[in-house]
C-alpha cells in the first residue's frame, strides 16, 4: 500500500477558477487557459503514488510546476482540486488542526535555501519540529542531538547557522526534518544551492543514511544527473503536466515523448561539459603554514607527484613536485617558495571540455580550476577521457 | 469657482464631534487625566528627588555598556548632562525625560500589536495606512486644540498628542519587519506545524525585532521633538523655556535651552540604536 497517493491535484491561480478548471478537463493547454481565462496553471491534475521507503523525484525545469506540487502535498499551497492522502487521511480537506498534526507528525520538509532561523543555534534549529508539538525541553533536545549526529553535525550545536557553510547549513536543515521522525521527507531542491562537489557528497549522504532510515522521500530537482543518481523512480514535469512516471532507466530507455526524450538525449559531451562537471577534489597544502616535508608527505599518502599549493584562502600559488620536495628536504630548505612552480595554466569553472583538452595534454600536472583566483578543483586525464566515453559517474552535475 | 455648491461645515462639524466626545467621555478622560497626571508628575518628582551625579553616573555606565565598552556616549553623556545640570535645567530634564518615556511607552505597547495586525491582514493595512498617514501629516498643533478640550493643560495632553504624532512609525516598521521575513522561513514555521501565535512568537517577531527597534527609535525621536510643542499647553519641561525665550525674543536662553534639547535627543537616539544592533 502506498504511503502517500497524490491524485488529479491541480491548482491554478488568478480569478477565474471555476472556468480554469472546466478548460482543464477539456484538455486544453497552460498557455491557451492564460489566453482564455487570464490564469495561471501551476499543476494539471498529477497523480502518483510513492511507496513505502521509496526516494520519488519529481523533476522538471524552472515554471515546470515541481515547486507548486510539493507545496501543495503539504498544503503549504492550497490546493484547487484533487487529493493527497497519507494513511487514508485526505490532506487537502482535513481542517486547520488535522493539518497542523499531520504536518507534525508525518511530514517534513526540506529547502532549497535550507530555511534554518538565524537567530537560533544549530541545536535549537533541529528541536524547532518538536519545540512546537510541546515536547519537554530535555526530551526534544536529546532527539534533536540524535539527528545531528546521523547528519554529522554533532559538534556544532552552539553555533549558529552563519558559522556554517553550505553544505552544513543543509545537513542542519536536514536534521530538523528528521528530528520529529515523519513517514515523509519533502525536500525541494534541497542541493541545488551548494557546490557541485559539496551536491554530490550531500546525494551520497543521503543514500546512505536513507540505507538506514527507509523514509519516504519526495524530492524535487532540476537536475537531470541527480535525479538519476538518487531517485527510485522519477517523474517529469512540463507545464503543470506529469509527462512520464518510471525508474530512471526506464525514463533513459523509454522517453514518453520528444520534451523527455530531449531532456536525456546524448549530445556531443564535450560541447555541454565544463572544467565545473568534471573537475575533482584537489590535494593541497598552506603556503604559509607547511614546508617541503609535509608536502611530501601528503604526496606520497595520495599516491600523487605534484601537489597544488595555496595560501589560507584558497588562493592558488602554484605547485611543487615530489622531486624537487625531496631534494629541498635533503638541502634542509624550509620553506615552500624555494621550490614553488608557478607557471601553471589554469582554466576558470565554466571553460568547455573541448577546449581543456589541448592544454592537458600539454601540462605536466592536472589542471588547475580557479574562480576568482581560488583554487575550487582540478582535472586530470582520466576523468577528461571518462566524461567522453559518457561514464556519468565522474560527471558533478550536467 | 463652485459657487453652486454652499461651503460645507466641516468646522462646525468637528467642533460639534469634540464637544460631544468631551461631555459624553469625560467619565473616561477625568480620571485618565487626574490618576495618569498625578503619577506622571510624581515620577517626575521622584526622578529630580535623586541626585544629579547618581544619574549621571548611571547614564554613563549604562552607555559604556550599551556601545560594547567604549568610552564615547559615556563621555558625552558625562558632558552633556553635567552642562545640563550648570544651566539650570534639571529639573525640565526630568520632566522631559518622563513625558517621552512614557509617551514613547504607550506608543510602543499601542504600536506593536497595530503593526502585527496590518502584517498579518491586507484589509487592516488598506484601512489603517491612510490613518497613518493623516496621523503624520496632520500639523501637530492641531491636535493640541482636541487634546486641551479632553485632558485640559499640562503633561497628560502632551502626551496624548505625542501619541497620534509618534506612534505611526513604530506600526509601520512593525509592519514592514514582519512582511520582509522571507518567505522560505515563514514556510519552514508552517512545515513543522507551527500554530499562528508560534510562527509569530518564535520566527516572524525575532526576525522582525532590528526593523521594529528601528521604528521605536523613531518613536522615541518624534515624541521627543514633541516637547516644546507639548509647553504651548502647559506640559513642563525643556519646552518651556524654548518658549518663554521665543515669546521674549531671548536668543540666549533660547539657545541654552534648544541645546539641552539636541543632548538629550542624542543621548536617547545612540541608546536605542545600540540595544537594536545588538
Amino acid at each position: 500500500m502506498p504511503v502517500i497517493a497524490v491524485k488529479d491535484l491541480s491548482k491554478v491561480f488568478g480569478k477565474n477558477i471555476k472556468q480554469s478548471l472546466k478548460l482543464l478537463d477539456e484538455g486544453k493547454k497552460k498557455d491557451e487557459i492564460l489566453k482564455e481565462t487570464g490564469d495561471t496553471v501551476g499543476v494539471n491534475r498529477a497523480s502518483f503514488e510513492v511507496e513505502a521507503g521509496e526516494i520519488f523525484v519529481i523533476m522538471g525545469l524552472s515554471g515546470s510546476g515541481k515547486s507548486t506540487l510539493i507545496r501543495l502535498i503539504n498544503r503549504l499551497i492550497e490546493p484547487t482540486e484533487g487529493s493527497v492522502t497519507i494513511d487514508g487521511e485526505n490532506l487537502a480537506t482535513m481542517n486547520k488542526d488535522d493539518l497542523r498534526r499531520v504536518r507534525r507528525e508525518k511530514l517534513s520538509m526540506v529547502f532549497q535555501k535550507f530555511g534554518l532561523f538565524p537567530f537560533r543555534t544549530i541545536l535549537e534549529n533541529a528541536e524547532y519540529g518538536l519545540e512546537v508539538q510541546g515536547m519537554p525541553k530535555q526530551e526534544r533536545e536529546e532527539k534533536a542531538k540524535k539527528a545531528l549526529d546521523l547528519v554529522g553535525l554533532g559538534n556544532y550545536v552552539n553555533q549558529y547557522p552563519e558559522q556554517l557553510s553550505g553544505g552544513m547549513q543543509q545537513r542542519v536543515g536536514l536534521a530538523r526534518a528528521l528530528a520529529n521522525d515523519p513517514e515523509v521527507l519533502l525536500m525541494d531542491e534541497a542541493f541545488s544551492a551548494l557546490d557541485p562537489l559539496i551536491r554530490k557528497d550531500m546525494q551520497d549522504e543521503l543514500l546512505e543514511l536513507q540505507q538506514s532510515m527507509q523514509k519516504t522521500i519526495i524530492f524535487i530537482t532540476h537536475d537531470l544527473d541527480e535525479a538519476l543518481r538518487i531517485g527510485d523512480r522519477i517523474a517529469l514535469m512540463k507545464d503543470g503536466s506529469i509527462v512520464q512516471i518510471g525508474t530512471p532507466e526506464e525514463i533513459l530507455v523509454n522517453p514518453a515523448n520528444d520534451y523527455v526524450e530531449r531532456f536525456v538525449e546524448d549530445v556531443d559531451r564535450s560541447k555541454v561539459l565544463t572544467a565545473e562537471n568534471i573537475m575533482k577534489r584537489p590535494e593541497t597544502i598552506n603556503i604559509e603554514k607547511h614546508g617541503p616535508r609535509v608536502a611530501l608527505e601528503r604526496m606520497a599518502e595520495e599516491g600523487i607527484s605534484s601537489i597544488y599549493v595555496t595560501d589560507s584562502k584558497r588562493n592558488l600559488k602554484g605547485y611543487v613536485t615530489a622531486d624537487d620536495a625531496s631534494a629541498a628536504r635533503k638541502k634542509e630548505i624550509r620553506d615552500l617558495k624555494e621550490i614553488l612552480k608557478t607557471n601553471v595554466p589554469t582554466v576558470e569553472r565554466d571553460k568547455p571540455m573541448q577546449e581543456i583538452f589541448e592544454l592537458i595534454y600539454d601540462s605536466p600536472v592536472p589542471i588547475p580550476v580557479v574562480d576568482n583566483g581560488k583554487l575550487v578543483g582540478i582535472i586530470i586525464r582520466g576523468s577528461v577521457l571518462a566524461a567522453l566515453a559518457g561514464e556519468s559517474e565522474v560527471l558533478n552535475n550536467v | 469657482m463652485f459657487d453652486f455648491i454652499p461651503q460645507i461645515p466641516l468646522a462646525d462639524w468637528v467642533d460639534a464631534a469634540t464637544n460631544f466626545i468631551t461631555s459624553t467621555f469625560s467619565f473616561v478622560f477625568n480620571p485618565i487625566r487626574n490618576q495618569f497626571g498625578d503619577f506622571m508628575s510624581w515620577t517626575a518628582s521622584q526622578l529630580s528627588a535623586i541626585p544629579p551625579f547618581v544619574i549621571v553616573i548611571l547614564v554613563a555606565v549604562c552607555a559604556f555598556f550599551i556601545t560594547g565598552k567604549r568610552i564615547g556616549l559615556a563621555a558625552f553623556s558625562v558632558v552633556g548632562l553635567i552642562l545640563i545640570d550648570n544651566q539650570g535645567l534639571w529639573d525640565q530634564l526630568m520632566s522631559t525625560f518622563t513625558l517621552v518615556i512614557i509617551a514613547s511607552l504607550l506608543s510602543i505597547i499601542i504600536g506593536v500589536p497595530v503593526g502585527i495586525l496590518m502584517s498579518k491582514s491586507k484589509t487592516a493595512e488598506a484601512i489603517i495606512l491612510p490613518i497613518l498617514d493623516f496621523m503624520q501629516t496632520m500639523p501637530a498643533f492641531v491636535y493640541l486644540i482636541p487634546a486641551v478640550a479632553f485632558f485640559s493643560i499640562g503633561m497628560v495632553p502632551g502626551v496624548f498628542a505625542s501619541l497620534i504624532f509618534a506612534t505611526p512609525p513604530t506600526v509601520r516598521f512593525t509592519n514592514l519587519g514582519i512582511r520582509q521575513v522571507s518567505t522560505e522561513l515563514v514556510e519552514a514555521a508552517e512545515a513543522f506545524g507551527s500554530t499562528g501565535s508560534q510562527r509569530l512568537f518564535k520566527v516572524e517577531l525575532p526576525m522582525a525585532k532590528k526593523t521594529i527597534m528601528a521604528g521605536i527609535n523613531q518613536t522615541v525621536m518624534l515624541s521627543l521633538s514633541m516637547v516644546v510643542i507639548a509647553s504651548m499647553i502647559g506640559a513642563p519641561g525643556l519646552g518651556r523655556p524654548v518658549l518663554s525665550a521665543l515669546q521674549r525674543a531671548q536668543a540666549g536662553p533660547g539657545f541654552v535651552a534648544g541645546l539641552s534639547i539636541v543632548i538629550l535627543a542624542i543621548i536617547m537616539d545612540r541608546f536605542t540604536q545600540n540595544i537594536y544592533k545588538k
